[in-house]
């Protein structure tokens, strides 16, 4: 700074022009940079957008078994051994995503989320298959990490070597079913997705009574995040475009015990009914299809199970997969 | 090792103990999460929350104990909790070293005078007790009978009255008589109480509140430790700024949250007065250099008279002295000793303004007709009167809760219950789960009395009293799906977790496109026509053909033909006859004897902004005025 009253000397001058002309700039290309004339557009701030795959085994379609059984974990391994194997299913290195139902905080016994036994053996399974990564998932409708607790699923998943992973707003992306029209632009549980080679729905057999009956393709539901609730005002729709959704590698409905009434939330021990059958198959409306048999509902009572199979999903027919029949007792 | 450092190493172990205990307040197993932490430790060492506690809600709960052996060691040792225990002293030691340390030191001491306004806290602390204690005077004196009570106000006036004046102060004393008698008059009313007021400053709730509502919650959500999702409290922005400007204003003055607000302080203040051990000088000159002054935290003038009840035993005198003038010693300083100066008339002012405090916030009437049916207290909850005179609002169970639907209540539930824990059934990742009681097992003062599942979930021994209801859930027709807008829903039904259902539907069929007459029928289908129908748009299962009094499902339609899916007693309708299309409804209903109020059906409703089901307070089993139901009268 020059001293009061000073001329100002020609150095000092072009710098400071020098300064003023900087700062000037700055400004201009400060405002050129954010200038925006039109203002945003409706669809500003939408998620980037995934694809999923199709997880189906080659070869192995139109495959359904079903075993007699009143024990949870033999009637998988038997299942399983009349369908060739899970190794016919899962390959050495690859990750399997096991999507189970652990809606509610409830505990094992009332039947209202997967079996802890049967997911932890399903891992094991999965892992002797060769499986490089077996991931746990689903987006619960309770909260999630008690879900999983007291479920039984997460202890079970973690202690049989699988990697249970719960919903995060990161873990979203937005998804839109080709063709479909209430899938669309809808935040997809897409975190455990991301990478996997093969999916596996394991649910049990449930009564709805919005939708009269719970099996594998309702299971979908919970990789859905956001308000999905709003879908139960067309629950075949939602049911059918979840089974166009996802194409599994396998899928596996737990009738052993079935939880027949008061569902999909049970509550009482007095809810469930001894059904005695796991169905296991590829094509998810065969395996619904028995699935509804056991609560006492004909497939063709039940319009989710037609809608799909309109839509190509699969047969409601499941006596033409010729289904392996297993009786253990 | 300098006996300062030894105190830096315990504040800063103490401080991040504290922090520790509420990191690892989360449901779970694992080494970071609950499993045998106590959590509440520093809250029971507390000796202002069991003694208000003991006081408003009669008495000492559980690890409350623990606040006795903190007031005998201060009776021993003089504040040692300030100075090496207080996590919240230890933040504000921490950010007036910050503010100050560079500054010189003759500011530094200028700073550490002592001030009158270090009396700002006694008066709280007689607040405070004064309004923890009301129910306990007005039960004392009006037990005995009013004439009691008038005897000792009389007695008091008297007194008073033959005190000489001293100015102002008799306006004080005026005025606190005054406000007694107001409080014991009210208190005859069944609208006081008393109301644990002390936790909104008492400084373990403040922090813990402050930590586990605002902080956390900020430092949490990108590194997912405490909780798997983020986790949002109603109103915490203010809790926050609280904290942040208590904090901050030790950059003017240090400490000054200790000096002039903490009641807690001022109750250790007014036994340090007598205990054994004490700071003070050798002699009773010294150089004069003021480095202690300088250095003091708790403003008590080290290098002249000293103030005892204010020394938070920073030890920097003792330590820092250059000719070790000061001492620690069972004797008072050489130097002399200044007793607190305090109006015993001003401490009476406060105290009598505390006993009348609930009284007056009890004029609200939230206790009686004006009770809020938004005020959805946890399970175990205490009945509202009790549960005031026992929460700290702490925070403990809106941390530990795992689906975050306790949230702190705002100033719109009544100063009286600012910051108590609420449901509210929007926020959060579920309702209230049956299977959880993990907040009336961390409530460290028993507001929350723990209760064990078989308790809440009314089985075993509690089977005939049946489960604990936090309220009822009430279905707004003019909100819901199926009731408003002829769309089928029925998701609160889907998630009610009571067995059986507490929501239960009854169907209605409802028409939606009328003026239509059959045509042909052939090959399953059926002609319409006198209105066109959106292809496809009926096929959802959910539509119903209706001609006469029988109805065929919809299967598939077109714009002017219906595939149709025969029900019983089904013919088809002759041509040209008037036939409608339906929808089928399940309209909810709530079953009061069975709703158990947890709100899950609220937080799922997919009417997302007001839900169209929403639980209040009527019916919750801790209020039995406000039961809803006949018993016995029911149909079931």
């Amino acid at each position: 700074m020059s001293g009061q009253g000073k001329d100002l000397d020609r150095r000092e001058f072009i710098g400071r022009a020098a300064k003023a002309g900087l700062g000037v700039a700055a400004v201009g290309a400060l405002a050129w940079w954010g200038y925006d004339g039109k203002g945003p557009d409706a669809t500003s701030g939408a998620a980037p957008s995934v694809k999923l795959p199709s997880y189906a085994v080659r070869g192995r379609e139109r495959r359904l078994a079903i075993v007699k059984s009143s024990h949870r974990v033999p009637a998988l391994r038997a299942g399983l051994e009349a369908l060739g194997g899970l190794g016919a299913f899962v390959g050495a290195g690859q990750r399997v995503l096991i999507k189970v139902n652990a809606a509610f905080a409830s505990p094992p016994a009332l039947c209202a989320t997967s079996n802890p036994e049967l997911v932890a053996e399903l891992v094991r399974l999965c892992k002797k298959a060769g499986a490089r990564e077996v991931i746990v998932t689903d987006n619960p409708i309770n909260d999630p990490a008690s879900c999983f607790e007291l479920s039984g699923i997460g202890p079970a998943a973690r202690a049989a070597g699988a990697r249970v992973m719960l919903p995060h707003p990161a873990a979203f992306a937005s998804y839109s079913l080709p063709g479909g029209r209430l899938i669309q632009n809808w935040p997809l549980l897409w975190g455990p997705l991301e990478g996997v080679d093969r999916v596996i729905g394991l649910a049990p057999v449930k009564d709805h009574h919005r939708s009269q009956a719970s099996a594998t393709m309702k299971n979908w539901y919970g990789l859905l995040g956001g308000r999905r609730n709003v879908f139960h005002q067309d629950i075949n729709g939602i049911i059918s475009e979840l089974g166009r959704m996802v194409t599994p590698s396998l899928v596996i409905a737990d009738g052993v015990v079935s939880l027949a009434r008061n569902g999909p939330t049970g509550g009482s021990l007095e809810d469930l009914k001894p059904t005695g059958t796991m169905i296991l198959g590829t094509d998810q409306v065969a395996v619904d299809s028995v699935a509804v048999g056991l609560l006492g509902l004909s497939p063709s009572q039940v319009a989710w199970l037609g809608l799909a199979q309109k839509a190509g999903v699969g047969t409601t027919d499941y006596q033409a997969l010729k289904p392996r029949l297993v009786e253990l007792g | 090792m300098k006996i300062t450092t030894a105190r830096r190493i315990s504040q800063a172990f103490f401080l991040a103990l504290f922090l520790w205990f509420c990191v690892v307040a989360t449901v779970g197993e694992r080494l970071w999460q609950l499993r045998g932490w106590p959590v509440n430790w520093f809250l029971e060492l507390d000796p202002l929350t069991g003694l208000t506690t003991l006081i408003a809600g009669g008495s000492l709960y559980s690890g409350l104990l623990w606040g006795a052996a903190t007031l005998a060691l201060t009776l021993l040792l003089g504040r040692f909790f300030c100075g090496w225990v207080c996590p919240f002293g230890a933040m504000h030691h921490f950010i007036g070293w910050l503010g100050n340390h560079s500054k010189d030191p003759k500011e530094r001491a200028r700073r550490n005078a002592p001030h009158p306004a270090q009396q700002i806290k006694y008066f709280l602390l007689a607040f405070f007790l004064g309004a923890a204690a009301s129910d306990l005077a007005a039960r004392l004196l009006l037990g005995q009978g009013a004439a009691f009570a008038a005897g000792a106000i009389a007695i008091a006036l008297v007194l008073a009255a033959t005190r000489k004046g001293q100015g102002r102060d008799f306006y004080f004393i005026a005025v606190g008589v005054l406000l007694a008698l107001w409080a014991v008059w009210s208190m005859a009313a069944p609208r006081g109480g008393a109301s644990l007021l002390a936790g909104l400053l008492d400084p373990i709730p403040l922090a813990s509140r402050s930590v586990n509502l605002a902080l956390l919650p900020l430092a949490d959500m990108p590194l997912r430790i405490a909780w798997p999702e983020p986790r949002f409290y109603q109103g915490a922005a203010m809790i926050g700024a609280i904290f942040l400007a208590f904090l901050l204003l030790n950059l003017w003055r240090p400490r000054f949250f200790c000096r002039y607000v903490c009641p807690t302080g001022a109750l250790f203040g007014l036994l340090a007065r007598f205990s054994l051990y004490k700071v003070g000088k050798r002699e009773a000159r010294c150089g004069g250099c003021m480095d202690c002054e300088a250095l003091c935290e708790g403003a008590c003038r080290p290098a002249g008279r000293l103030r005892p009840q204010e020394c938070v035993l920073c030890l920097n005198c003792l330590s820092e002295c250059p000719e070790s003038a000061i001492t620690y010693r069972p004797k008072p300083s050489a130097a002399g000793e200044v007793a607190p100066d305090l109006s015993r008339r001003r401490v009476l002012a406060g105290l009598g303004v505390g006993l009348a405090a609930p009284p007056l916030l009890g004029l609200g009437g939230l206790l009686g007709p004006n009770w809020d049916p938004r005020l959805i207290r946890p399970p175990g909850s205490l009945p509202e009167g009790e549960f005031l005179r026992r929460c700290l609002r702490c925070g403990q169970c809106m941390r530990v809760c795992p689906t975050g639907v306790l949230q702190p209540a705002g100033p719109s539930f009544g100063l009286e219950a600012l910051w108590t824990p609420v449901l509210n059934n929007t926020i959060g990742t579920s309702g209230c789960q049956p299977r959880c009681v993990a907040c009336s097992h961390i409530c460290p003062s028993a507001a929350i009395r723990p209760i064990s599942l078989a308790e809440k979930l009314g089985q075993g021994e509690y089977a005939a009293q049946g489960p604990i209801r936090l309220g009822t859930a009430f279905v707004d027709r003019g909100r819901c799906l199926p009731w408003a807008m002829d769309r089928p829903c029925i998701v609160c039904q889907e998630n009610c977790p009571v067995s059986p259902k507490a929501i239960f539907t009854r169907v209605a069929y409802q028409t939606v496109i009328s003026g239509l007459s059959a045509g042909e029928a052939g090959g399953g289908e059926l002609a319409v026509s006198g209105r066109a129908l959106r292809p496809g748009a009926l096929a959802t299962g959910d539509y119903y053909l209706v001609a006469g009094e029988v109805r065929a499902r919809i299967r598939a339609n077109t714009n002017a033909a219906l595939s149709l899916e025969p029900g019983p007693g089904w013919h088809t309708p002759t041509p040209g006859s008037p036939v409608a299309v339906q929808v089928r409804l399940q309209r909810p209903y709530v079953d009061p004897a069975r709703c158990i109020g947890c709100g899950i059906c609220q937080h799922e409703c997919p009417v997302s902004g007001k839900r169209a089901i929403r639980v209040s307070a009527e019916n919750a089993t801790r209020e039995p005025r406000h039961s809803l139901l006949l018993k016995g009268a029911g149909p079931h």
